[in-house]
Protein backbone atom coordinates (compact mmCIF):
# COMPACT_ATOMS: atom_id res chain seq x y z
CA UNK A 1 0.00 0.00 0.00
CA UNK A 2 1.29 3.38 -1.23
CA UNK A 3 1.90 5.61 2.05
CA UNK A 4 -0.76 8.47 0.72
CA UNK A 5 -3.15 5.79 0.13
CA UNK A 6 -2.43 4.47 3.81
CA UNK A 7 -2.81 8.44 5.21
CA UNK A 8 -6.05 8.69 3.22
CA UNK A 9 -7.13 5.67 4.87
CA UNK A 10 -6.53 7.08 8.29
CA UNK A 11 -8.43 10.40 6.95
CA UNK A 12 -11.60 8.14 6.14
CA UNK A 13 -11.39 6.16 9.13
CA UNK A 14 -13.43 8.00 11.57
CA UNK A 15 -16.57 8.39 8.81
CA UNK A 16 -16.12 4.87 7.65
CA UNK A 17 -16.27 3.45 11.54
CA UNK A 18 -19.90 5.87 11.91
CA UNK A 19 -21.31 4.98 8.54
CA UNK A 20 -20.36 1.01 8.89
CA UNK A 21 -21.99 0.99 12.37
CA UNK A 22 -25.34 3.23 11.88
CA UNK A 23 -26.04 2.26 7.93
CA UNK A 24 -24.46 -0.98 6.54
CA UNK A 25 -24.19 -2.72 9.39
CA UNK A 26 -28.17 -2.32 10.56
CA UNK A 27 -29.00 -2.58 6.88
CA UNK A 28 -27.56 -5.97 6.67
CA UNK A 29 -28.53 -6.45 10.18
CA UNK A 30 -32.15 -5.93 8.71
CA UNK A 31 -31.70 -8.73 6.21
CA UNK A 32 -30.89 -11.24 9.04
CA UNK A 33 -33.65 -10.28 11.20
CA UNK A 34 -36.39 -10.47 8.32
CA UNK A 35 -35.22 -14.71 8.32
CA UNK A 36 -35.77 -14.82 12.28
CA UNK A 37 -39.15 -14.92 14.21
CA UNK A 38 -37.71 -12.43 16.71
CA UNK A 39 -40.79 -11.10 19.47
CA UNK A 40 -39.72 -8.64 21.44
CA UNK A 41 -42.37 -8.84 24.04
CA UNK A 42 -41.40 -12.60 23.96
CA UNK A 43 -37.95 -12.51 24.78
CA UNK A 44 -37.81 -16.45 26.09
CA UNK A 45 -38.27 -17.29 22.76
CA UNK A 46 -35.41 -16.27 21.38
CA UNK A 47 -34.89 -15.55 17.78
CA UNK A 48 -35.75 -18.77 15.78
CA UNK A 49 -34.82 -19.01 12.40
CA UNK A 50 -37.69 -19.24 9.73
CA UNK A 51 -36.53 -19.66 6.32
CA UNK A 52 -38.77 -17.28 4.12
CA UNK A 53 -41.88 -17.55 6.93
CA UNK A 54 -42.05 -13.63 7.17
CA UNK A 55 -42.05 -13.12 3.62
CA UNK A 56 -44.79 -15.81 2.52
CA UNK A 57 -46.69 -14.03 5.44
CA UNK A 58 -46.10 -10.52 4.05
CA UNK A 59 -47.47 -12.06 1.32
CA UNK A 60 -50.88 -13.43 1.91
CA UNK A 61 -51.19 -10.46 4.66
CA UNK A 62 -54.16 -8.15 3.68
CA UNK A 63 -53.07 -5.13 5.40
CA UNK A 64 -49.13 -5.44 3.70
CA UNK A 65 -51.00 -5.31 0.57
CA UNK A 66 -53.26 -2.41 1.46
CA UNK A 67 -50.35 -0.94 2.63
CA UNK A 68 -48.57 -1.20 -0.49
CA UNK A 69 -51.25 -0.04 -2.82
CA UNK A 70 -51.92 2.83 -0.14
CA UNK A 71 -47.81 3.52 -0.51
CA UNK A 72 -47.90 3.74 -4.45
CA UNK A 73 -50.59 5.83 -4.80
CA UNK A 74 -49.00 8.30 -2.43
CA UNK A 75 -45.57 8.44 -4.88
CA UNK A 76 -47.62 8.39 -8.52
CA UNK A 77 -49.73 11.17 -7.10
CA UNK A 78 -47.49 13.47 -5.35
CA UNK A 79 -44.19 12.57 -8.17
CA UNK A 80 -46.32 14.27 -11.42
CA UNK A 81 -47.89 17.33 -9.08
CA UNK A 82 -44.35 18.12 -7.41
CA UNK A 83 -42.62 17.84 -10.80
CA UNK A 84 -45.27 20.06 -12.25
CA UNK A 85 -45.43 22.39 -9.26
CA UNK A 86 -41.92 22.52 -9.32
CA UNK A 87 -41.67 23.04 -13.02
CA UNK A 88 -43.73 26.25 -12.65
CA UNK A 89 -42.24 27.69 -9.90
CA UNK A 90 -38.62 27.67 -11.55
CA UNK A 91 -39.88 28.95 -15.00
CA UNK A 92 -40.99 31.60 -13.50
CA UNK A 93 -37.77 32.32 -10.79
CA UNK A 94 -35.41 31.96 -13.96
CA UNK A 95 -37.46 34.90 -15.40
CA UNK A 96 -35.73 38.39 -14.92
CA UNK A 97 -37.72 40.91 -12.68
CA UNK A 98 -37.85 43.01 -9.58
CA UNK A 99 -38.52 40.71 -6.67
CA UNK A 100 -37.01 37.64 -8.33
CA UNK A 101 -34.77 37.42 -5.17
CA UNK A 102 -37.01 37.64 -2.71
CA UNK A 103 -39.14 35.29 -4.53
CA UNK A 104 -36.45 32.72 -4.23
CA UNK A 105 -36.20 33.24 -0.82
CA UNK A 106 -39.66 32.58 -0.15
CA UNK A 107 -39.77 29.37 -2.30
CA UNK A 108 -37.24 28.49 0.51
CA UNK A 109 -39.66 28.44 3.77
CA UNK A 110 -41.65 25.13 3.13
CA UNK A 111 -38.30 23.45 2.41
CA UNK A 112 -36.93 24.73 5.68
CA UNK A 113 -39.93 23.94 7.76
CA UNK A 114 -39.74 21.08 9.45
CA UNK A 115 -41.84 18.17 8.69
CA UNK A 116 -43.39 17.54 12.00
CA UNK A 117 -44.33 21.02 11.55
CA UNK A 118 -46.06 21.25 8.32
CA UNK A 119 -47.30 18.18 9.38
CA UNK A 120 -49.33 19.98 12.39
CA UNK A 121 -49.88 22.93 10.39
CA UNK A 122 -51.84 20.70 7.68
CA UNK A 123 -53.81 18.71 10.80
CA UNK A 124 -55.13 22.40 11.60
CA UNK A 125 -55.92 23.46 8.33
CA UNK A 126 -57.88 20.40 7.58
CA UNK A 127 -59.71 20.12 11.52
CA UNK A 128 -63.33 19.27 11.07
CA UNK A 129 -64.52 22.44 13.46
CA UNK A 130 -62.40 25.40 12.43
CA UNK A 131 -59.89 24.60 10.02
CA UNK A 132 -59.69 26.65 7.08
CA UNK A 133 -59.98 24.14 4.48
CA UNK A 134 -63.64 24.14 5.60
CA UNK A 135 -64.33 27.46 5.76
CA UNK A 136 -63.16 28.43 2.61
CA UNK A 137 -65.18 25.33 1.08
CA UNK A 138 -68.35 25.88 2.96
CA UNK A 139 -68.09 29.58 4.73
CA UNK A 140 -69.82 29.68 8.30
CA UNK A 141 -71.98 26.94 7.45
CA UNK A 142 -70.92 24.38 9.98
CA UNK A 143 -73.35 21.99 9.19
CA UNK A 144 -71.68 21.30 5.73
CA UNK A 145 -68.61 20.75 7.44
CA UNK A 146 -66.20 17.93 6.39
CA UNK A 147 -63.76 15.68 8.78
CA UNK A 148 -61.10 15.05 5.65
CA UNK A 149 -58.39 13.17 8.18
CA UNK A 150 -61.38 10.51 9.38
CA UNK A 151 -62.29 9.85 6.08
CA UNK A 152 -60.77 7.01 4.66
CA UNK A 153 -61.15 8.58 0.93
CA UNK A 154 -59.88 12.01 2.20
CA UNK A 155 -57.29 11.43 4.44
CA UNK A 156 -54.93 10.26 1.85
CA UNK A 157 -55.25 13.62 -0.20
CA UNK A 158 -54.58 15.26 2.84
CA UNK A 159 -51.41 13.72 3.38
CA UNK A 160 -50.56 14.13 -0.53
CA UNK A 161 -51.01 18.03 -0.54
CA UNK A 162 -49.33 18.29 2.66
CA UNK A 163 -46.66 16.63 0.94
CA UNK A 164 -46.71 18.31 -2.74
CA UNK A 165 -46.47 21.85 -0.63
CA UNK A 166 -43.74 21.03 1.09
CA UNK A 167 -41.49 19.22 -1.57
CA UNK A 168 -42.60 21.35 -4.54
CA UNK A 169 -40.27 24.14 -3.95
CA UNK A 170 -37.09 21.49 -3.72
CA UNK A 171 -38.03 20.17 -7.28
CA UNK A 172 -38.34 24.21 -8.28
CA UNK A 173 -34.65 25.20 -6.98
CA UNK A 174 -33.13 21.42 -8.80
CA UNK A 175 -34.95 22.44 -11.72
CA UNK A 176 -33.59 25.98 -11.52
CA UNK A 177 -30.11 25.08 -11.34
CA UNK A 178 -30.59 22.96 -14.17
CA UNK A 179 -32.61 26.24 -15.89
CA UNK A 180 -29.66 28.78 -15.54
CA UNK A 181 -26.98 26.50 -17.41
CA UNK A 182 -28.85 26.93 -20.49
CA UNK A 183 -27.20 29.56 -22.30
CA UNK A 184 -29.48 32.28 -24.04
CA UNK A 185 -28.08 32.72 -27.43
CA UNK A 186 -30.14 29.31 -27.52
CA UNK A 187 -33.20 31.19 -27.13
CA UNK A 188 -32.40 33.78 -29.39
CA UNK A 189 -31.49 31.41 -31.98
CA UNK A 190 -34.63 29.93 -32.22
CA UNK A 191 -36.86 32.91 -32.03
CA UNK A 192 -34.47 34.30 -35.10
CA UNK A 193 -36.04 30.44 -36.39
CA UNK A 194 -39.33 31.76 -36.06
CA UNK A 195 -40.09 29.30 -32.89
CA UNK A 196 -42.81 30.14 -30.63
CA UNK A 197 -42.59 30.21 -27.03
CA UNK A 198 -43.92 27.06 -26.62
CA UNK A 199 -42.01 25.45 -29.26
CA UNK A 200 -38.84 27.04 -27.71
CA UNK A 201 -39.96 25.18 -24.41
CA UNK A 202 -40.57 22.53 -26.12
CA UNK A 203 -37.78 21.79 -27.87
CA UNK A 204 -34.61 23.60 -26.41
CA UNK A 205 -35.53 24.28 -22.26
CA UNK A 206 -37.28 20.37 -21.83
CA UNK A 207 -34.41 18.81 -23.54
CA UNK A 208 -31.86 20.44 -21.44
CA UNK A 209 -32.90 20.32 -18.26
CA UNK A 210 -33.93 16.89 -18.34
CA UNK A 211 -31.22 15.45 -16.36
CA UNK A 212 -32.47 17.88 -13.92
CA UNK A 213 -36.14 16.54 -13.95
CA UNK A 214 -34.64 13.00 -13.53
CA UNK A 215 -32.78 13.84 -10.19
CA UNK A 216 -35.35 15.61 -8.88
CA UNK A 217 -37.80 12.28 -9.91
CA UNK A 218 -35.08 10.31 -7.91
CA UNK A 219 -35.02 12.01 -4.91
CA UNK A 220 -38.87 12.84 -4.81
CA UNK A 221 -39.52 9.09 -6.15
CA UNK A 222 -37.04 7.54 -3.07
CA UNK A 223 -38.42 10.38 -0.58
CA UNK A 224 -41.99 9.84 -1.27
CA UNK A 225 -41.54 5.57 -0.90
CA UNK A 226 -40.35 6.52 2.79
CA UNK A 227 -42.62 8.74 3.80
CA UNK A 228 -43.38 8.44 7.72
CA UNK A 229 -43.51 11.90 9.91
CA UNK A 230 -46.78 13.36 8.10
CA UNK A 231 -48.68 10.10 8.54
CA UNK A 232 -47.25 9.68 12.23
CA UNK A 233 -48.23 13.14 12.92
CA UNK A 234 -51.56 13.90 11.02
CA UNK A 235 -53.39 10.19 11.01
CA UNK A 236 -51.50 7.64 12.85
CA UNK A 237 -51.80 5.21 9.70
CA UNK A 238 -56.11 5.70 9.94
CA UNK A 239 -58.47 5.85 9.43
CA UNK A 240 -58.86 2.08 9.00
CA UNK A 241 -55.83 1.97 7.70
CA UNK A 242 -56.29 3.86 4.88
CA UNK A 243 -52.95 5.86 4.89
CA UNK A 244 -51.13 3.15 6.49
CA UNK A 245 -48.32 3.39 4.32
CA UNK A 246 -45.04 1.18 4.33
CA UNK A 247 -42.78 2.91 6.39
CA UNK A 248 -45.40 3.32 9.14
CA UNK A 249 -46.63 -0.27 8.73
CA UNK A 250 -43.11 -1.33 9.56
CA UNK A 251 -42.53 1.23 12.43
CA UNK A 252 -45.66 -0.07 14.05
CA UNK A 253 -44.68 -3.63 13.66
CA UNK A 254 -41.39 -3.61 15.33
CA UNK A 255 -41.56 -0.61 17.65
CA UNK A 256 -45.30 -0.79 18.91
CA UNK A 257 -45.87 -4.91 18.66
CA UNK A 258 -42.56 -6.14 18.63
CA UNK A 259 -42.79 -7.83 15.61
CA UNK A 260 -38.85 -7.54 14.79
CA UNK A 261 -38.72 -10.53 12.10
CA UNK A 262 -41.72 -9.78 10.32
CA UNK A 263 -41.20 -5.80 10.70
CA UNK A 264 -37.60 -6.25 9.29
CA UNK A 265 -39.11 -8.42 6.15
CA UNK A 266 -41.37 -5.00 5.55
CA UNK A 267 -38.65 -3.04 5.94
CA UNK A 268 -36.23 -4.97 3.56
CA UNK A 269 -39.10 -4.68 1.12
CA UNK A 270 -39.33 -0.81 1.21
CA UNK A 271 -35.54 -0.94 0.49
CA UNK A 272 -35.55 -3.14 -1.77
CA UNK A 273 -38.16 -0.85 -3.98
CA UNK A 274 -36.43 1.96 -3.97
CA UNK A 275 -32.79 0.54 -4.43
CA UNK A 276 -34.29 -1.25 -7.64
CA UNK A 277 -36.00 2.20 -8.61
CA UNK A 278 -33.11 4.48 -7.86
CA UNK A 279 -30.79 1.77 -10.26
CA UNK A 280 -33.74 2.29 -12.87
CA UNK A 281 -33.51 6.25 -12.67
CA UNK A 282 -29.84 6.52 -12.76
CA UNK A 283 -29.14 4.09 -15.48
CA UNK A 284 -31.31 6.66 -17.79
CA UNK A 285 -30.02 9.50 -16.09
CA UNK A 286 -26.24 8.33 -17.19
CA UNK A 287 -27.89 7.27 -20.67
CA UNK A 288 -29.51 10.91 -20.73
CA UNK A 289 -26.46 12.91 -20.46
CA UNK A 290 -24.81 10.79 -22.91
CA UNK A 291 -27.00 11.45 -25.66
CA UNK A 292 -27.57 15.45 -25.25
CA UNK A 293 -28.71 15.93 -28.47
CA UNK A 294 -31.83 17.33 -28.34
CA UNK A 295 -34.73 15.24 -30.32
CA UNK B 1 -46.02 45.11 -20.55
CA UNK B 2 -48.00 41.68 -21.01
CA UNK B 3 -44.90 39.31 -19.62
CA UNK B 4 -44.63 42.03 -16.52
CA UNK B 5 -48.21 41.81 -15.97
CA UNK B 6 -48.36 37.69 -16.30
CA UNK B 7 -44.97 37.23 -14.28
CA UNK B 8 -46.41 39.42 -11.37
CA UNK B 9 -49.80 37.62 -10.96
CA UNK B 10 -47.54 34.03 -11.16
CA UNK B 11 -44.98 35.37 -8.52
CA UNK B 12 -47.93 36.59 -6.12
CA UNK B 13 -49.24 32.88 -6.59
CA UNK B 14 -45.96 31.42 -5.95
CA UNK B 15 -45.83 33.92 -2.57
CA UNK B 16 -49.67 32.84 -1.42
CA UNK B 17 -48.86 29.21 -1.94
CA UNK B 18 -45.57 29.37 0.05
CA UNK B 19 -46.47 31.31 2.27
CA UNK B 20 -50.49 31.57 3.46
CA UNK B 21 -50.67 27.76 5.44
CA UNK B 22 -47.57 28.63 7.02
CA UNK B 23 -48.55 32.58 8.39
CA UNK B 24 -52.18 31.16 9.11
CA UNK B 25 -50.63 28.81 11.47
CA UNK B 26 -48.11 31.15 12.89
CA UNK B 27 -50.95 33.65 13.29
CA UNK B 28 -52.72 30.76 15.32
CA UNK B 29 -50.19 31.00 18.36
CA UNK B 30 -50.99 34.66 19.01
CA UNK B 31 -54.62 34.23 19.03
CA UNK B 32 -57.21 33.92 22.20
CA UNK B 33 -58.76 30.59 23.13
CA UNK B 34 -61.77 32.03 21.77
CA UNK B 35 -60.65 33.41 18.74
CA UNK B 36 -58.74 29.88 17.96
CA UNK B 37 -62.51 28.36 18.00
CA UNK B 38 -64.22 30.81 16.30
CA UNK B 39 -66.24 30.42 12.88
CA UNK B 40 -65.69 32.89 10.93
CA UNK B 41 -61.93 32.86 11.55
CA UNK B 42 -60.47 35.81 12.79
CA UNK B 43 -57.42 36.39 9.95
CA UNK B 44 -55.44 38.57 12.39
CA UNK B 45 -54.88 37.77 15.83
CA UNK B 46 -55.75 40.16 19.02
CA UNK B 47 -51.73 39.16 19.78
CA UNK B 48 -51.93 37.49 22.98
CA UNK B 49 -48.69 35.58 24.32
CA UNK B 50 -51.09 33.61 26.61
CA UNK B 51 -50.04 30.28 24.25
CA UNK B 52 -45.74 30.99 24.37
CA UNK B 53 -46.59 31.09 28.00
CA UNK B 54 -48.48 27.94 28.98
CA UNK B 55 -46.42 25.84 26.11
CA UNK B 56 -42.97 27.35 27.53
CA UNK B 57 -44.19 26.95 31.11
CA UNK B 58 -46.77 23.98 31.62
CA UNK B 59 -45.89 22.65 28.63
CA UNK B 60 -41.85 22.41 29.29
CA UNK B 61 -41.39 23.72 25.68
CA UNK B 62 -37.96 25.39 26.86
CA UNK B 63 -36.81 21.73 27.57
CA UNK B 64 -37.28 20.29 24.11
CA UNK B 65 -35.54 23.55 22.33
CA UNK B 66 -32.76 22.96 24.27
CA UNK B 67 -32.43 19.63 24.17
CA UNK B 68 -32.82 19.90 20.12
CA UNK B 69 -29.71 23.01 20.35
CA UNK B 70 -27.92 20.19 22.02
CA UNK B 71 -28.27 17.39 19.76
CA UNK B 72 -28.20 19.30 16.72
CA UNK B 73 -25.64 21.42 17.56
CA UNK B 74 -23.13 18.25 18.69
CA UNK B 75 -24.04 16.47 15.86
CA UNK B 76 -23.33 19.02 13.21
CA UNK B 77 -19.96 19.68 14.91
CA UNK B 78 -18.60 16.46 14.76
CA UNK B 79 -20.45 15.21 11.50
CA UNK B 80 -18.64 18.48 9.79
CA UNK B 81 -15.37 17.92 11.28
CA UNK B 82 -15.15 14.17 10.53
CA UNK B 83 -16.74 14.60 7.09
CA UNK B 84 -14.42 17.36 5.91
CA UNK B 85 -11.37 15.17 6.61
CA UNK B 86 -13.03 12.38 5.05
CA UNK B 87 -13.55 14.90 1.93
CA UNK B 88 -9.77 16.24 2.11
CA UNK B 89 -9.04 12.68 1.34
CA UNK B 90 -11.42 12.22 -1.33
CA UNK B 91 -10.65 15.53 -3.22
CA UNK B 92 -6.82 15.23 -2.91
CA UNK B 93 -5.56 11.91 -2.70
CA UNK B 94 -6.06 10.31 -6.24
CA UNK B 95 -7.77 7.44 -5.23
CA UNK B 96 -9.12 4.42 -7.38
CA UNK B 97 -11.89 4.29 -5.69
CA UNK B 98 -13.31 8.02 -5.04
CA UNK B 99 -16.38 7.72 -7.40
CA UNK B 100 -17.45 4.68 -5.70
CA UNK B 101 -17.17 5.51 -2.33
CA UNK B 102 -19.32 8.97 -3.34
CA UNK B 103 -21.56 6.92 -4.90
CA UNK B 104 -22.20 4.33 -2.10
CA UNK B 105 -22.67 7.67 0.31
CA UNK B 106 -25.54 8.56 -1.92
CA UNK B 107 -26.84 5.23 -1.95
CA UNK B 108 -26.81 5.52 1.87
CA UNK B 109 -28.43 8.70 2.21
CA UNK B 110 -31.20 6.86 0.22
CA UNK B 111 -31.70 4.55 2.30
CA UNK B 112 -35.33 4.33 4.31
CA UNK B 113 -35.22 5.23 7.59
CA UNK B 114 -37.30 1.89 8.49
CA UNK B 115 -34.51 -0.53 6.87
CA UNK B 116 -32.15 0.55 9.47
CA UNK B 117 -34.24 1.36 12.53
CA UNK B 118 -34.71 -1.93 13.73
CA UNK B 119 -30.72 -2.83 14.18
CA UNK B 120 -29.92 0.79 15.20
CA UNK B 121 -31.94 0.69 18.13
CA UNK B 122 -30.76 -2.61 18.77
CA UNK B 123 -26.88 -1.72 18.40
CA UNK B 124 -27.74 2.13 20.99
CA UNK B 125 -29.60 -0.93 23.46
CA UNK B 126 -26.97 -3.06 23.50
CA UNK B 127 -24.33 0.17 24.07
CA UNK B 128 -26.86 1.76 26.53
CA UNK B 129 -27.33 5.02 24.80
CA UNK B 130 -31.12 4.48 24.33
CA UNK B 131 -32.50 7.69 25.99
CA UNK B 132 -28.80 9.75 26.08
CA UNK B 133 -28.22 12.65 23.96
CA UNK B 134 -25.17 10.10 22.49
CA UNK B 135 -27.50 7.89 21.45
CA UNK B 136 -29.33 10.00 19.10
CA UNK B 137 -25.88 12.20 17.96
CA UNK B 138 -24.04 9.03 17.13
CA UNK B 139 -26.88 8.25 14.80
CA UNK B 140 -27.39 12.25 13.41
CA UNK B 141 -23.68 11.87 12.77
CA UNK B 142 -23.42 8.60 10.54
CA UNK B 143 -26.61 10.08 8.67
CA UNK B 144 -25.33 13.96 8.02
CA UNK B 145 -22.14 12.24 6.75
CA UNK B 146 -22.93 11.78 3.08
CA UNK B 147 -24.88 14.81 2.87
CA UNK B 148 -21.14 16.21 4.40
CA UNK B 149 -19.08 14.83 2.51
CA UNK B 150 -20.35 15.25 -0.86
CA UNK B 151 -20.76 19.16 -0.30
CA UNK B 152 -17.45 19.22 0.99
CA UNK B 153 -15.80 17.21 -1.70
CA UNK B 154 -16.91 19.94 -4.24
CA UNK B 155 -15.96 22.50 -2.17
CA UNK B 156 -12.18 21.32 -1.78
CA UNK B 157 -11.90 20.17 -5.29
CA UNK B 158 -12.50 24.03 -6.31
CA UNK B 159 -9.76 25.03 -4.26
CA UNK B 160 -6.83 25.59 -6.44
CA UNK B 161 -3.67 22.45 -5.56
CA UNK B 162 -0.72 25.48 -6.06
CA UNK B 163 -0.86 27.08 -2.16
CA UNK B 164 -1.03 23.70 -0.31
CA UNK B 165 1.68 22.23 -2.49
CA UNK B 166 4.18 24.97 -1.46
CA UNK B 167 3.55 24.36 2.35
CA UNK B 168 3.61 20.56 1.70
CA UNK B 169 7.41 21.33 0.41
CA UNK B 170 8.05 23.65 3.10
CA UNK B 171 7.26 20.98 5.20
CA UNK B 172 4.20 21.16 6.20
CA UNK B 173 2.43 17.53 6.97
CA UNK B 174 -0.25 16.48 5.02
CA UNK B 175 -3.11 17.16 7.62
CA UNK B 176 -1.04 20.62 8.44
CA UNK B 177 -1.68 21.48 4.93
CA UNK B 178 -5.56 20.79 5.55
CA UNK B 179 -6.06 22.72 8.67
CA UNK B 180 -3.50 25.69 8.18
CA UNK B 181 -4.78 26.43 4.49
CA UNK B 182 -7.46 24.57 3.01
CA UNK B 183 -9.69 24.78 5.52
CA UNK B 184 -9.90 28.56 6.60
CA UNK B 185 -10.25 29.04 2.20
CA UNK B 186 -13.40 26.76 2.17
CA UNK B 187 -15.07 28.66 5.45
CA UNK B 188 -18.01 29.33 2.82
CA UNK B 189 -18.32 26.06 1.99
CA UNK B 190 -17.76 24.58 5.42
CA UNK B 191 -20.34 26.89 6.94
CA UNK B 192 -23.07 26.02 3.78
CA UNK B 193 -22.42 22.03 4.45
CA UNK B 194 -23.08 23.07 8.54
CA UNK B 195 -26.19 24.81 8.08
CA UNK B 196 -27.53 21.83 5.85
CA UNK B 197 -26.77 19.30 8.23
CA UNK B 198 -28.11 21.94 11.45
CA UNK B 199 -31.46 21.96 9.79
CA UNK B 200 -31.56 18.07 8.93
CA UNK B 201 -30.99 17.02 12.57
CA UNK B 202 -33.06 20.31 13.76
CA UNK B 203 -36.01 18.35 11.67
CA UNK B 204 -35.34 14.87 11.85
CA UNK B 205 -37.90 13.03 13.57
CA UNK B 206 -38.05 9.43 13.06
CA UNK B 207 -35.17 8.22 14.90
CA UNK B 208 -35.43 10.88 17.87
CA UNK B 209 -39.13 9.17 18.30
CA UNK B 210 -37.18 5.75 18.87
CA UNK B 211 -33.77 6.87 20.42
CA UNK B 212 -35.51 9.35 22.90
CA UNK B 213 -38.50 8.02 25.19
CA UNK B 214 -37.74 10.18 27.77
CA UNK B 215 -40.29 13.19 27.85
CA UNK B 216 -36.65 15.31 29.30
CA UNK B 217 -34.67 14.27 26.57
CA UNK B 218 -36.64 14.81 23.21
CA UNK B 219 -36.36 17.33 20.84
CA UNK B 220 -38.41 19.68 19.32
CA UNK B 221 -39.87 17.91 16.68
CA UNK B 222 -41.09 14.66 18.88
CA UNK B 223 -42.09 16.93 21.44
CA UNK B 224 -44.29 18.73 18.63
CA UNK B 225 -45.95 15.34 17.34
CA UNK B 226 -46.76 13.91 20.67
CA UNK B 227 -48.16 17.22 22.42
CA UNK B 228 -50.91 15.63 24.25
CA UNK B 229 -54.06 15.67 24.36
CA UNK B 230 -56.53 13.21 23.30
CA UNK B 231 -60.30 15.19 23.37
CA UNK B 232 -59.53 18.73 22.82
CA UNK B 233 -56.02 19.35 20.68
CA UNK B 234 -54.08 22.10 22.53
CA UNK B 235 -53.70 23.91 19.05
CA UNK B 236 -52.63 27.49 20.22
CA UNK B 237 -49.78 26.15 22.25
CA UNK B 238 -48.92 23.30 19.31
CA UNK B 239 -48.83 26.59 17.16
CA UNK B 240 -46.84 28.33 19.31
CA UNK B 241 -44.50 25.37 20.18
CA UNK B 242 -43.99 24.98 16.00
CA UNK B 243 -43.77 28.63 15.69
CA UNK B 244 -40.76 28.69 18.09
CA UNK B 245 -38.93 25.52 15.86
CA UNK B 246 -39.32 27.11 12.68
CA UNK B 247 -38.95 30.68 13.08
CA UNK B 248 -34.64 30.20 13.48
CA UNK B 249 -34.44 27.91 10.77
CA UNK B 250 -36.49 30.61 8.41
CA UNK B 251 -34.06 33.17 9.20
CA UNK B 252 -30.80 31.36 8.84
CA UNK B 253 -32.63 30.23 5.44
CA UNK B 254 -33.39 33.70 4.12
CA UNK B 255 -30.01 35.20 5.69
CA UNK B 256 -28.40 32.51 3.79
CA UNK B 257 -30.31 31.63 1.07
CA UNK B 258 -27.36 32.12 -1.59
CA UNK B 259 -24.77 29.25 0.27
CA UNK B 260 -27.72 27.28 1.35
CA UNK B 261 -28.68 27.23 -2.54
CA UNK B 262 -25.59 26.40 -3.80
CA UNK B 263 -25.14 23.55 -1.39
CA UNK B 264 -28.16 21.65 -2.36
CA UNK B 265 -27.72 22.18 -6.13
CA UNK B 266 -23.88 21.31 -5.34
CA UNK B 267 -25.09 18.11 -3.72
CA UNK B 268 -27.98 17.52 -6.42
CA UNK B 269 -26.69 18.42 -9.68
CA UNK B 270 -23.02 16.75 -9.47
CA UNK B 271 -25.16 13.15 -8.47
Amino acid sequence: MRSSHRLAFLFLLPSLIFVGLFAFYPIFESFRLSFYRSILTLPWLGQKMVGWENYTDLWTDPVAAQSLRTTVFFVVTTIPLELGIGLGMALVMNEVFRGRGLLRAIVLIPWAIPTVVSSQMWRFIFNDRYGLFNFVLFGGDASRYLAPLADPILAPLTIIVAEVWKTAPFVALIVLAGLQTIPDELYEAASIDGATVWQQFRHVTLPLIRPALLLALLFRTIDALRVFDLVFVMTQGGPADATNVLSFYGYKKIFAEGMVGYGSAIAVGVFLVSLILSLVYLQILKSSRLERTPR
Amino acid sequence: MKRAAMLAIFSVGIGIYCLIPYLWFALTSWKSPAELTAIPPKLIPSFHWDFYRSALEERGLLRYIANSIIVAGTATGIAIAIGSVAAYALARFQLPWTNAYLLLLLAISMFPQIAIAGPVWNLLNHLDWLNTYRGLVAAYIALSLPLATWILTTFFREVPHEIEEAALIDGCSRFQAFYKIVLPISTPGIFTAALLVFINAWNEFFFALIVLTDPNLQTLPVGIALFPGEYTMPWGEIAAASTLATVPLILLTLLFQRGIVRGLAAGAVKG
